[in-house]
């Protein structure tokens, strides 16, 4: 059992708050992904949890102990860091079994283990060269063959696949999400790439600023961003945002894009009453958009900008008033650069947020935000 | 518009080949002088060394003759025969290594930490303690010579080896200490917190992956202090009298002696210093990225 609990950490650098006053559980075996810009606090939050580098206050709780003043060995935990950080003077055998060998494992042990862990990462050819004999992205891979072979209830991973090229990658990808769920430990992961964060991830916490925005399931966060960070940070393209105008029409609330009206759906109607006479953000994914070749009462007529075919779909680019949107088509739909497309919005797809807090307004933010 | 910005798309082939050249020209022009003032440098360094290894290796009559020959022909020990046959010459290099082994393990036993401290840990006081150390070196030891001797005297400590050796720890700890907390600032702390992380206390990681590390360092730097006492001279003439170490002696007695006793003399302190380079060479070049 290996559940981690971080309560209401905060870690700061002289006045620069890194960590933010973050709470977030991790359950046993979770593949938990922390994901957000570059400088958000990832790889600080991540430190915080292996004991290198001490909160400023809150508690880091791994299992049932209480580990927020414990050393990094005591905790249980296998590390991946963000530059590797392998040892230049040990041969890649060595630094995969550095951590057992202090664990005192006997030699069959430490053999097959490092053999196992050298396997899975191709690495297998390159157990006697020294770490300077190599590329970046075989050092990497011997980083994450160290974490995997020290065999640990949680193992953190600090972007532990950005320096492997795109085919590699993929195929790491799949291996080692297959391979963590085999060995039943819980994971952190720390990437800036959306793709693996959706991929991989059982759930995603979205940080930014030392803050986490939503820690979600993929598809709730990728599906219902809690705000207008998140669904523009997620997703490629991605989310489209306009401005609309909510007004109300004979006790109805409508939202008014230029001269086309939306129906909010009846559960958003008391919500946006709120907002009457204000703007919010109306926020749409490319897809979930739907593009004709022919007018219809309830679509809007937008001219195509931009027509980018991807293989799989067309990308179209478009604007509504100043507001650029990214359509995703398929790709025999007829649309051609400066021709004209008209569009229709299914309403439950549109997600609504406050135009100055970027909130989603939702009828269950409680749940959501949980 | 590009046309404008890459002119040389409009012009002739024979042009563009006429410029390529032009730039291959300047080009190794340019290694060309690199290359001479190097050389330059080089001789003006080397040329009294060799000269000097040449008189230290022909024969006395030789020696003093004149014109100087610049290869040693013939070959003889004779001048650092009797070189290290005079009195006391001997026994005082004898006393040089002693005074520079120990004032190596003394300035290396406090360096370590010292020097660690101040490349990992932020702590109150250490810009201080960094200024401190280096305002030792300032501080000319001529101003001190008339307190040290007395002090020496009064504690019983005056004219013995073991003193002078702790004179000289004083004198080369900031630079072994700053030398060594640059080696140390150069072994990253992350290879620390990994070692912690896979089950090291930080006593272990210290020792399994820092002192591994930074070993070639530390030991160049503990031949560069070896050096440093084994060349001190000032220090070694105030403090002690019988037990004079090699520069002491040497200068001494330089006046009453001829140009063979100096020249194997000179060629003799060289030693230490050359085999010290020859050593760090290689730790040298890939401190400054050179390969090779
Ligand atoms: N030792 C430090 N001293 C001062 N500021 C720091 C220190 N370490 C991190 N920071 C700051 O804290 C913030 C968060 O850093 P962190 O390394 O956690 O970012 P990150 O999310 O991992 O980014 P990346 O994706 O680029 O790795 C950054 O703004 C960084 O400048
Ligand atoms: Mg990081």
């Amino acid at each position: 059992m290996a559940q981690i609990v971080v309560q209401n950490a905060v870690k700061r650098f002289g006045k620069f708050t890194a960590i933010d006053d973050v709470s977030l559980t991790i359950n046993d075996q979770e593949f938990m992904v922390l994901l957000g810009p570059s400088g958000c606090g990832k790889t600080t939050l991540l430190r915080a949890i292996a004991g290198l580098g001490m909160l400023d206050t809150g508690k880091v709780v791994i299992g049932s102990k209480d580990v927020t003043y414990l050393n990094p060995k005591d905790r249980n935990i296998s590390m991946v860091f963000q530059n590797y950080a392998i040892f230049p003077h040990m041969t890649v055998f060595d630094n995969i079994a550095f951590g057992l060998k202090m664990r005192k494992s006997p030699k069959s042990v430490i053999y097959e283990r490092v053999n196992e862990a050298a396997k899975l990462l191709h690495i297998e050819n390159l157990l006697d060269r020294y770490p300077g004999q190599m590329s970046g992205g075989q050092r990497q891979r011997v980083a994450v063959a160290r974490a995997i072979a020290y065999d640990t209830q949680v193992l953190l991973m600090d972007e532990p696949l950005s320096n492997l090229d795109a085919l590699l990658r993929l195929e790491m990808r799949a291996e080692l999400k297959a391979l963590l769920t085999k060995l039943n430990v819980t994971t952190i992961y720390v990437t800036h790439d959306q793709i693996e964060a959706l991929s991989m991830g059982d759930r995603i916490a979205v940080m930014r600023q030392g803050k986490i925005l939503q820690c979600d399931t993929p598809t709730r966060v990728y599906d219902l961003p809690a705000d207008h960070f998140v669904g523009s940070f997620i997703g490629n393209p991605p989310m489209n945002f306009l401005m609309g105008r909510v007004e109300r029409d004979s006790n109805r609330i409508q939202v008014r894009i230029g001269e086309f009206q939306l129906n909010p759906p009846d559960e958003m109607q008391d919500i946006l009453r709120v907002y009457d006479g204000k703007d919010i953000f109306v926020g749409i994914r490319a897809e979930n958009m739907e593009p004709l070749a022919q007018p219809t009462p309830d679509s809007l007529q937008v001219r195509v900008d931009v027509v980018e075919p991807l293989g799989a779909h067309n990308l179209l680019t478009i604007h509504i008033g100043s507001d650029v949107l990214k359509v995703s088509t398929h790709p025999d739909f007829p649309a051609k650069m400066g021709g004209d497309l008209w569009i229709r919005f299914p309403i439950q797809k549109i997600r609504w947020m406050d135009a100055d807090s970027g909130k989603a307004l939702t009828p269950n933010l409680e749940k959501v935000m949980a | 518009m590009t046309t404008e910005t890459y002119p040389t798309t409009s012009l002739s082939l024979a042009e563009q080949e006429q410029i390529a050249r032009r730039a291959k020209f300047q080009y190794n022009l340019r290694r060309a002088s690199i290359y001479a003032l190097a050389i330059a440098i080089a001789i003006w360094i080397l040329l009294p060394i060799w000269l000097v290894a040449v008189m230290a290796f022909s024969t006395p009559a030789d020696v003093r003759g004149f014109p100087k020959q610049i290869v040693p022909v013939p070959l003889s020990t004779d001048t650092m025969e009797f070189f290290l046959n005079q009195d006391g010459i001997l026994r005082a290099a004898r006393n040089s290594v002693v005074v520079a082994i120990t004032t190596l393990v003394l300035s290396t036993i406090i360096a370590v930490p010292a020097g660690y401290a101040i490349a990992r840990y932020v702590f109150p006081g250490r810009d201080a303690i960094r200024l401190g150390i280096l305002s030792v070196r300032a501080f000319p030891i001529v101003v001190l010579a008339v307190p040290l001797a007395v002090t020496f005297i009064e504690l019983d400590m005056y004219d013995k080896v073991y003193s002078l050796a702790l004179m000289h720890t004083a004198l080369t700890l900031p630079t072994t200490i700053l030398v060594v907390a640059s080696v140390f600032a150069g072994v990253p702390y992350e290879l620390e917190e990994a070692a912690r992380i896979f089950g090291c206390t930080p006593t272990q990681a210290f020792i399994r992956v820092v002192m591994p590390l930074a070993l070639p360092g530390i030991a160049a730097a503990a031949i560069l202090t070896f050096v440093l006492s084994w060349n001190e001279v000032f220090a070694a003439i105030l403090l002690t009298i019988s037990n004079r170490t090699l520069p002491a002696q040497i200068l001494y007695t330089l006046d009453k002696s001829g140009d063979p006793f100096k020249f194997a003399g000179a060629f003799f302190m060289l030693l230490p210093a050359m085999i010290f380079i020859f050593f760090i060479r290689r730790y040298l070049f890939s401190m400054w990225g050179i390969n090779k």
